[in-house]
């Protein structure tokens, strides 16, 4: 689950972000990453999904930096082809989920009586609903795949999101320039996009960030349990699952490589937004 | 004249990015027994700071050279026990905002009877004592009062319970940082005259730190104007209006609106108030002055007969 | 009149805040609240700013009427707040915030006006290109007071808008004051605890205690021959030469 998951990520990674060398390595680590993805078709060395039964678990070579798996397929190409997939699940979840909860935070903290209490109590309860059996269940429902798991877990970051959000527009709303500001005659929307958002923008951006980790984290869930992308789609959280019989023959190098592939992502991300958030 | 307190030439530097930093410049500044000397300027020129040196009480990291000597003996060559002895019993510190020096939980009677606990004296005896003092504040309802917590106090009433232990360890120098600036005027005239009549009878000395020069004025002896984190003027409080020489300090007596018939301007001064840290090699106050001259920038002037002016020392 | 309150009533849950309150300001003309903290100074100035609702009671605002939008009431009533380190927006330069306001109210050469209100509060144009947290105190409540004088507003509430700055920042302020109100004709309600700021600057002063008014006048009467007792007590606890403080 997403809390129980990621916590024991964030401790530690508080604490690395209180050197400044190590947010250095995570931002560059975060940078290549996202290159590789970019790049992916042009720096993988072969095709991800070329089979080659002949070649089946070939060892650590020059041709195959970390071997190939039971098709014979070559993993470094996988996994960089991988990362396409595996960031781009999370990105998309954040950018829903902030767009959504920070939207409603501040319309809730601008409006405010009962518009407002209806909506924390809407988020109460969806807060308290475990965000990874909600995307669970809506993938078994609408099928497998990259969309359906991705939007239900960004439904399921809402509340998450619009919590820190609407208490920071509340606290930001009550400040006098707001009041300034609607003396002069600006209207509610004038003020919330114009100087609302752009002072929130910050904390937004370091929530989406703390965010990435989970959602990186909650999607390889998704696709270890066969729910997400489906093969021969190359995944990191499907590599890991399906290195699984591989494992048993002897061959961990497949699960491995893609576990340590989001391990230091996710720890990547994780450092860099505590940084920003500590500041 | 032998002093209960002494700055002697009194420099606090803190240490920068960019190398040390002064907060104080030069602070010299002597208050006899039984005195009452008013410490004034505005905001940044190191008038709390100037307080809390007398506590050993400054910023982490900071340097302080020159002294301050309490009954002759530097504060800064006192042990940590010395240190603690120097403020439960020879020196009292009452701040500005009374909610922020008061454990929110404990109740009046636990808090003025803290510090004569400590001296080894009964519980009883304690609370007659303190009892006693607010008797002679004018708070009523006594026993009442004793058990009340701070949150169930006005502002007033709470800083006449901080006043009242103050007074209850009988230190012989109280140094107020600006009092009664969170209060009402109404109520700032009830402490400041508590503050003044409990510190005559008992013949306690009194640093009285604020930014009304009339109202430090009314409750000093002298008055100390401050500026940059020097003292840049002291003169006897009753003839501030008058012998005033200092050009800042004759500048703060004219910026006062009542100091014009209404509907004139006011005099003003041009620029900001600096603190020690962005003031100028010479004079603290060269930037600003009306009537500068070259030698006020590069040289510093001192203290002497009561003005540091190149200009009135001639 | 530009501002006429009557019976103005203001109540919080079962707290009445503003009870039965009644004063008016001429066009041009000053008016001092003074009163102690909590007896509902800053209640009455957010209620005629348009900030907060009235239980009870009427105000008329130059020519409004109910049905007067929110550009022609800025138009005629505009307010300065107290804290001048949070009344301005921390990302806007001082030029952004002056031209936002010129934009909205459709005003021509924005630039040259806004040149005007910065000389106006006694800023120049190093300071168009500043953020509120480079300026001072005294610089940033400056900048609110041209922001607000920027719709050319008739009537200006100032709540405790000097009380924050320095005795040498508060003269140059409360000059800027007086030339604005020469250059423009615009009104004061001007909300203070300081009684000698009131001297300097207003005609008229009403004394409030406890949501009600206790005393209302010219302020050269009030303040020199006050008639409530809460006022006597008031003006007698002014610290001023030769002034000793006693308690009650
Ligand atoms: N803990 C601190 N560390 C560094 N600088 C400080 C600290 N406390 C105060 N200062 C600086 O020292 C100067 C004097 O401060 P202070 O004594 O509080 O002035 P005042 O009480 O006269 O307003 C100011 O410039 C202030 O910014
Ligand atoms: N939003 C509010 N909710 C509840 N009580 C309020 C609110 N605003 C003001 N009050 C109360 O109304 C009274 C008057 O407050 P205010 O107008 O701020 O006084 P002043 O400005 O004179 O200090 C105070 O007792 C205050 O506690
Ligand atoms: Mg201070
Ligand atoms: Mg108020």
């Amino acid at each position: 689950m997403t809390l129980a998951l990621a916590t024991p990520l964030r401790l530690p990674a508080r604490r690395l972000a209180s050197f400044g060398w190590a947010t250095t390595i995570a931002g560059v680590i975060c940078l290549l990453v996202a290159l590789t993805a970019l790049l992916a078709p042009w720096i993988a060395p072969h095709d991800p999904t070329a089979v080659d039964p002949l070649n089946a678990y070939a060892p650590f070579s020059a041709a195959h930096p970390l071997g190939t798996d039971d098709l014979g397929r070559d993993l470094l190409s996988r996994l960089i082809a991988g990362s396409r997939t595996s960031l781009a699940g999370p990105l998309v979840v954040i950018v829903l989920s902030g767009a959504t909860g920070t939207a409603i935070a501040v319309a809730a903290a601008w409006i405010g009586g009962w518009f407002d209490a209806a909506v924390s109590r809407v988020l109460d309860i969806l807060f308290a609903f475990p965000g990874l059996v909600l995307a669970i269940t809506v993938t078994a429902v609408f099928g497998a795949g990259f969309l359906a798991p991705v939007v239900a877990l960004s439904l399921a970051y809402v509340p998450i999101i619009a919590r820190v959000m609407r208490a920071a527009a509340l606290r930001e709303r009550s400040l006098p320039y707001v009041e300034a500001l609607r003396v002069q005659g600006f209207s509610g929307w004038h003020i919330c996009r114009r100087h609302l958002l752009p002072n929130l923008a910050p904390l937004l951006v370091v929530q989406a960030a703390i965010s990435f980790g989970y959602a990186m984290i909650d999607l390889a869930s998704i696709s270890f349990l066969g729910l997400g992308l489906q093969p021969p789609a190359a995944d990191w959280g499907l590599m890991i699952a399906n290195g699984q019989p591989s494992i048993l023959a002897g061959f961990p190098q497949q699960s491995i490589a893609a576990a340590v592939a989001v391990v230091i992502t996710v720890v990547a991300f994780t450092v860099v937004a505590e940084r920003m958030a500590s500041r | 004249m032998s002093a209960l307190l002494e700055f002697d030439r009194l420099r606090v530097e803190i240490p920068t990015p960019v190398g040390p930093r002064p907060l104080l410049r030069s602070v010299s500044l002597s208050v006899a027994a039984g005195e009452a000397v008013g410490l004034v300027g505005e905001s940044g020129s190191g008038k709390s700071m100037t307080a809390r040196s007398v506590l050993g009480m400054l910023p982490g990291g900071s340097v302080a050279t020159g002294a301050v000597r309490f009954r002759g003996v530097d504060i800064g060559g006192l042990d940590p026990a010395g240190l603690r002895r120097l403020r439960s019993r020879d020196v009292a510190m009452v701040f500005q905002d009374p909610r922020a020096s008061v454990n929110p939980v404990r109740t009046v009677g636990d808090f003025l009877t803290e510090v004569l606990r400590e001296r080894g004296m009964s519980r009883a005896a304690a609370r007659e004592k303190a009892g006693g003092i607010l008797a002679d504040i004018g708070v009523d309802r006594l026993a009442h009062r004793l058990k009340q917590r701070p949150y169930e106090l006005s502002g007033g009433m709470l800083q006449r319970v901080v006043i009242a232990a103050a007074l209850a360890g009988e230190p012989a120098l109280i140094l107020a940082d600006e009092p009664t600036t969170a209060l009402d005027v109404t109520t700032q005239e009830e402490v400041v005259a508590i503050l003044d009549e409990q510190r005559r009878q008992r013949g306690t000395a009194l640093l009285f730190i604020s930014h009304d020069l009339e109202l430090a004025t009314a409750v000093c002896d002298r008055i100390a104007v401050m500026y940059a984190g020097e003292i840049v003027e002291i003169l006897p409080a009753a003839r501030l209006h008058e012998d005033a020489r200092h050009p800042y300090t004759k500048a703060l007596l004219k910026a006062r609106p009542g100091s014009v018939p209404p509907g004139e301007r006011l005099q003003t001064v041009p620029g900001v108030p600096q603190s020690a840290i962005d003031a100028p090699a010479g004079c603290v106050f060269a930037d600003r002055c009306p009537v500068v001259e070259p030698l006020c920038r590069d040289t510093i002037p001192v203290l002497t007969a009561g003005v540091a002016c190149h200009l009135e020392v001639s | 009149m530009i501002l006429e309150v009557t019976d103005l009533r203001k109540v919080f849950g079962s707290h009445v805040a503003v009870d039965g309150v009644s004063f008016g300001v001429g066009s041009g003309g000053s008016l001092a609240i003074v009163g102690e903290s909590g007896s509902g100074k800053t209640t009455c100035a957010r209620i005629v700013a348009g900030l907060e609702r009235a239980t009870a009671g009427t105000i008329r605002l130059g020519d409004l009427t109910d049905k007067s939008d929110r550009k022609s009431r800025a138009r005629m009533v505009q307010m300065v707040f107290q804290d001048p380190y949070q009344s301005l927006d921390r990302r806007q330069t001082v030029a952004s915030c002056l031209d936002e306001v010129l934009k909205f109210h459709g005003r021509d050469e924005r630039p040259r006006r806004t040149k005007e209100l910065l000389d106006l509060v006694g800023l120049d144009q190093r300071h168009a290109k500043a953020l509120p947290k480079q300026l001072s105190g005294g610089q940033r409540q400056r900048v609110a007071i041209a922001r607000a004088l920027a719709p050319e507003p008739r009537l200006l509430i100032l709540d405790e808008a000097v009380a924050a700055l320095d005795v040498s920042i508060q003269a140059q302020v409360l000059n800027l004051l007086a030339d604005a109100r020469k250059a423009t004709g615009v009104g004061y309600l001007f909300i203070t605890h300081d009684l000698s700021v009131v001297r300097h600057v207003c005609d008229d002063v009403i004394v409030m205690h406890r949501g009600k008014i206790v005393e209302a006048g010219p302020v050269e009467k009030v303040l020199t021959s006050p008639e409530a007792d809460y006022t006597r007590k008031l003006v007698g606890s002014i610290p001023r030469p030769g002034w000793v403080p006693t308690r009650a």
